[in-house]
């Protein structure tokens, strides 16, 4: 629409790069301040690369237990998005195809997730945790997870479902195809590319999580990335340079995503909210 | 993005948004199947349990333990109204209450216009937007925790920006005066958040019919005209819906600003959530924090249900005809 613009938006223009830079430059300086050496941290300016770029910050990181950690991370993310996707699958599934009234009332009930601020659960869930002997494992993690996630991929993939034409289900069902056979020849690989993108909406919020694991665990066994980074930030105290390393390594795989799925990740972000 | 409270904000994301819009879809959606009852309940099951288990069943419990007395590991105790009385009169618990609502009003100042101009700025797809756009995104690949902790270190007076530009104003002491601190606290936010909600402007801005533009222009109305009398009321819907969820998302901030400033200096940051967490983990006192948990609960289900109230049933319309 811009493209018929006779003037080009000079304000606009500006604008746009002035908040490039705001920005970049913090992400310029975390990537930049990893590389440093902890000694010329205090020595050198900030912002201008270091003379001599190294990496023991990063393994400073590696050999501070990150490993573990980042395996953590997987393992929960992993379970949990593996879980949410076959249940809110199904439940979509149910939501879009049954006439029961039952169906609508799932939907209205699951909705109401998104209107609450579900964080304000935590100390009844902490509570549950700890009476089901959970406390601190990472199935403590799991749980929570996949239950707040229910609400916002329910909503995704039955908008997306909706526009599933009819006559596909029926065609099937003459064609004697119970409804597991329709949900995983029909459903799923037509409803691929909101699956993708819940998946990885999930998938970004799971690993970014940081509430359950600091409340429903404790130990150096069951800490998630997140979280590592606060505790990291504790024990280097001043290698800052080493702290900046981690957070670049957390985010490492999410860049990648990023790279690799971007438009997956945005269409993401927005589906829920737009169409 | 996301989680924790980036998990949290991205439900609370969610808050109005999707909510009404779809449930009225699905209301007016004819249904093309023919015979037959359709799938059975038992395939919702699963998706039911956890979310009942998780969500609905400690919804309920935050109100029972809000009447409890609880330390967190023994057994809770009856209370009555205690904890409420106690809470209600507590001077921290106000304070945190207001700086809730300044944080609230502070982040939608901020962001509403900024992701607006961004947003309709990247909806153009001149090349350079389309690269620029692809940087602006970055901030979402950062969990909330690692923001924090690179701006914390970005805004040491003595080794961060300030030193690297030399500019004496970026030298304060950011973190740890009272009334800065506050203010880092919304940069961080906007700086956090901005991203996803332009994302949401410019999906709204590429819906607008370009012919609206094109009449305008040969009507002789300026860019500025434009945007004002075409732009902006083309976006409504979006300016809603992004609205709804910078506000009732403000109820949910916690893990930045724990790891930023932990609410403090003193209690300069200490918003409700934050409050809730220190009440309850730190001061061990399960019942109060309960009772700030359904103060939280009460006003974010009324923010989300009056804003989406008061958008009316048209912007049910646009968001279904694919905003």
């Amino acid at each position: 629409m811009r493209t018929a613009r006779a003037r080009p938006n000079i304000l606009g223009g500006i604008l746009g790069w002035v908040w490039l830079g705001v920005i970049v430059l913090p992400i310029y300086y975390i990537v930049l301040t990893s590389l440093r050496e902890q000694s010329s941290f205090y020595t050198e300016n900030p912002l201008l690369p270091p003379a001599a770029p190294t990496l023991d910050s990063y393994i400073t990181v590696l050999t501070s237990g990150f490993p573990l950690y980042f395996f953590n991370s997987v393992v929960v993310t992993v379970a949990s998005v593996a879980v949410i996707l076959v249940i809110c699958v199904m439940a979509s599934y149910y939501i879009v195809r049954s006439r029961s009234k039952n169906a609508q009332r799932t939907f209205s009930v699951i909705l109401l997730g998104l209107a609450i601020p579900l964080q304000a659960t935590i100390i009844p869930v902490y509570y549950m945790i700890t009476r089901l002997s959970l406390y601190d494992s990472l199935l403590a993690l799991i749980l929570p997870s996949i239950a707040f996630a229910v609400p916002i991929t329910v909503l995704i993939l039955v908008n997306f479902m909706r526009d599933i034409p009819g006559e596909l289900f029926e065609s099937m069902r003459v064609d004697g195809g119970g409804d597991w056979r329709m949900l995983w020849s029909l459903v799923v690989p037509l409803a691929r590319p909101a699956i993708v993108t819940v998946a990885i909406y999930d998938a970004l919020n799971v690993w970014n999580g940081f509430l359950f694991p600091l409340v429903l665990t404790q130990s150096a066994n069951t800490r998630v990335l997140p979280l590592s980074l606060w505790t990291f930030q504790g024990e280097f105290q001043i290698n800052i340079p080493a702290v900046l390393a981690a957070v670049t390594l957390s985010a490492l795989p999410i860049v990648v995503l990023y790279v690799v799925g971007r438009r997956q990740l945005i269409s993401g972000l927005t589906a829920g909210f737009g169409k | 993005m996301t989680t924790d409270i980036e998990a949290g904000a991205a439900v609370s994301r969610g808050a109005g948004s999707g909510l009404l819009p779809s449930s009225g879809r699905a209301r007016r959606a004819p249904r093309p199947n023919g015979g037959g009852h359709g799938p059975s309940l038992l395939m919702a099951v699963p998706a039911l349990a956890f979310f009942a288990a998780f969500a609905i069943i400690p919804l309920v419990g935050v109100v029972i333990l809000s009447l409890m007395n609880w330390d967190g590991l023994g057994t809770p105790t009856w209370a009555g109204f205690d904890n409420w009385t106690r809470t209600l009169a507590s001077p921290e618990t106000h304070n945190a209450a207001w700086l809730s609502l300044v944080v609230m009003i502070g982040n939608w100042v901020i962001q509403a216009p900024l992701s607006l101009l961004i947003g309709v700025f990247i909806a153009g797809h001149q090349r350079y937007r389309a690269f620029l756009a692809a940087l602006y995104f970055l901030p979402l690949v950062f969990s909330a925790a690692a923001t924090a902790i690179a701006f914390k270190a970005l805004l040491d007076p003595n080794f961060g920006l300030g030193a690297a530009l030399k500019i004496p104003f970026l030298k304060q002491n950011w973190l740890g005066d009272p009334t800065l601190a506050l203010g880092v606290v919304l940069f961080v936010i906007a700086w956090t958040f901005i991203p996803f909600h332009s994302l949401l402007y410019q999906a709204g801005a590429r819906q607008i019919p370009a012919s609206l533009y094109e009449a305008a222009m040969l009507d002789g109305a300026s860019g500025w005209q434009r945007f004002w009398q075409i732009t902006i009321p083309q976006l409504r819907y979006t300016i809603i819906t992004s609205s709804t969820l910078m506000l009732v998302g403000s109820l949910t901030y916690f893990d930045l600003i724990y790891v930023l400033t932990q609410g403090g200096p003193g209690n300069a940051t200490r918003i409700l959530p934050l409050d809730m967490y220190l009440v309850g983990f730190r001061s061990f006192d399960m019942g109060r924090a309960s009772v700030i948990a359904v103060i939280l609960v009460v006003v974010g289900l009324t923010l989300s249900l009056a804003l989406n109230r008061a958008s009316g049933a048209n912007r049910m319309e646009s968001q279904m005809e694919g905003m």
